[in-house]
């Protein structure tokens, strides 16, 4: 395959930022399909839309996902990626890696693959960009048998579920993420691998509010690490904080002079609760105004921690716009104590409930969340043996249209025309 | 867009050989599929859920969802992959004729 003329992906090598082009350019001298990667692209740059066909069905035998089928749709101008199928592998939970690993893995893409890569999708995976329908099944032979590692999730089913890198590397992890999404990820293999849902469906872990795995907004259910008892203050560090000793924040700000650190204007004013107030030199905080939304942790780190008393809230629903709007997860569980000392039971169970509803009344192509619209949050609740609490709503509704069960109702609905006419003639 | 001839019939496929024109589907089509799909020996069970699958799109003009084939079939989705090994979208609607699905897949 040869070397295209690329004029407009050429701009892309200059400034600062590391350029895709040049990557694929220097994957391109030892894989010379990736030439026609560069063409194609350059082709539709010029054209200002895809050539890439609609849709492709490719797989590997005993799994109905984990490969994205895609055809050029000028395969005689580039042959290099007539085929360009993209493969998704389960990535390890926060993504650490050793050399070894991604050495192993390179390799075995050199070999069945075009050598390109996404690191990694939205989702998670691991992704291997490009390669032919004849190569799927070695590289999946490989990649079991060599490396021990699966493919994730595409199509109707669970897809590959990710977390935050929770307490490997972080103090406000309030569960463990790592061992929660490996345990899951584990536990559900035929959810993943075999489409058998109405659509797609998605987990997320993340430690704390802070929500780095973005949970609330990109998984059906969000597993969101939070503290029931009091913040733990360590008040001669903030001493530290106010004397200007430790850096606010961890420092994040320090690119531009913001003044010196005012506790007042930086940490109590801005608590959306005003829950917080100094007293002499000491910080107090009344917990039960607290609604844990991090900031004043954040801004001293090493003076508050969440508290010990640890679990997640659970929300649900999260989508994108298609079809009736984007969303994001409701709350449905205050407080749940997430460990692996039960195996997750209590997560499990929840979970279950939610799919063997959805996957008797969810309609075809209908996310979850689309699926709690229709039917409503009390049904929803009801469904999921959860009791209404004020903190399932952000506040109450303002119109009256309110059903009530028939059995809430004294005397029911059935009622006589021709007793009410005795009282009241027409 | 490939023809596949096989036993003397001959057929119009996309890239992922899935039959274009649904008309075209006949004994020789299941003989195909079942070579290139890992099905070793075609049994009623195979005929059932193919039957399934035509009678529902007739009648729809749509693929059932997985559960609406595991209810009328009485096959578990674990039963419809030792079947069909490429599962119920790639395996079994190829084999019965169906369009190749579409979506986020």
């Amino acid at each position: 395959m040869a070397k295209h003329e690329t004029p407009l992906l050429d701009q892309l090598e200059t400034g600062p930022w590391p350029s895709f082009v040049t990557d694929i350019k220097r994957q391109a001298e030892t894989k010379p399909e990736c030439w026609d990667i560069l063409g194609i692209l350059e082709l539709s740059y010029e054209d200002r839309i895809t050539h890439w066909k609609h849709g492709g069905i490719v797989g590997v035998f005993g799994y109905g996902g984990g490969i994205v089928g895609r055809y050029a749709d000028v395969p005689e101008q580039f042959p290099g990626v007539e085929h360009f199928h993209t493969v998704r592998v389960a990535q390890p939970a926060s993504k650490y890696y050793s050399t070894a690993n991604l050495r192993q893995l390179m390799d075995l893409w050199e070999k069945h693959g075009s050598g390109m890569t996404n690191f990694h999708g939205s989702t998670g995976d691991i992704i291997l960009l490009g390669t032919r329908t004849e190569n799927l099944e070695p590289l999946f032979w490989d990649l079991t048998h060599d490396m021990g590692q699966d493919l994730g999730g595409s199509g109707s089913n669970l897809r590959t579920p990710a977390n935050c890198v929770g307490q490997s590397r972080c103090e406000w992890a309030c569960y463990d993420t790592e061992e929660c999404c490996h345990h899951l990820t584990m536990h559900y293999q035929d959810e993943i691998h075999r489409p058998a849902f109405p659509y797609k469906f998605k987990f997320k872990f993340s430690g704390c509010p802070n929500d780095c795995v973005a949970a609330i907004a990109r998984s059906d259910v969000a597993v969101i690490g939070t503290w029931r008892d009091d913040i733990q203050i360590d008040q001669a560090a903030v001493k530290e904080y106010v004397a200007g000793n430790y850096p606010a924040n961890g420092g994040a700000h320090s690119d531009k002079d913001w003044g010196p650190f005012d506790i007042q204007k930086e940490v109590i004013d801005l608590c959306p609760t005003e829950c917080m107030w100094m007293e002499g030199d000491e910080l107090k905080i009344d917990n039960s105004e607290c609604t844990r939304c991090m900031h004043c942790i954040n801004v001293m780190p090493r003076a508050l921690r969440p508290g010990l008393d640890k679990g997640a809230s659970i929300c649900v629903g999260a989508k994108a716009p298609i079809l009736d709007g984007a969303q994001f997860s409701t709350l449905i569980i205050p407080f749940m104590k997430i460990s692996k000392d039960n195996e997750f039971e209590e997560l499990i169970d929840f979970i279950e409930t939610i799919w063997d509803w959805w996957m008797e009344v969810g309609k075809n192509r209908e996310r979850v969340g689309e699926t709690m619209q229709r039917v409503g949050l009390p049904t929803f609740l009801s469904v999921m043996g959860v009791e209404p609490i004020p903190q399932h709503v952000k506040e109450p509704r303002s119109n009256p249209y309110v059903f009530w069960k028939e059995e809430e109702v004294e005397g029911g609905f059935e009622r006589d025309i021709i007793e009410f006419r005795k009282r009241h003639a027409a | 867009m490939p023809t596949i001839e096989h036993n003397g019939s001959s057929f119009e496929v996309d890239e992922d050989g899935f039959l274009l024109n649904g008309d075209d589907f006949n004994a020789d089509w299941v003989d195909y599929v079942k070579g290139v799909e890992g099905i070793s020996e075609m049994t009623d069970e195979h005929q059932k859920v193919i039957d399934a699958l035509q009678e529902y799109y007739k009648k729809n003009g749509i693929a059932p969802m997985v559960r609406i084939l595991s209810k009328t079939t009485g096959f578990p989705l674990k039963r419809i992959y030792e079947l069909f090994p490429s599962g119920p979208g790639k395996g079994a609607c190829k084999m019965a004729g169906l369009p190749k699905p579409t979506g986020c897949v």
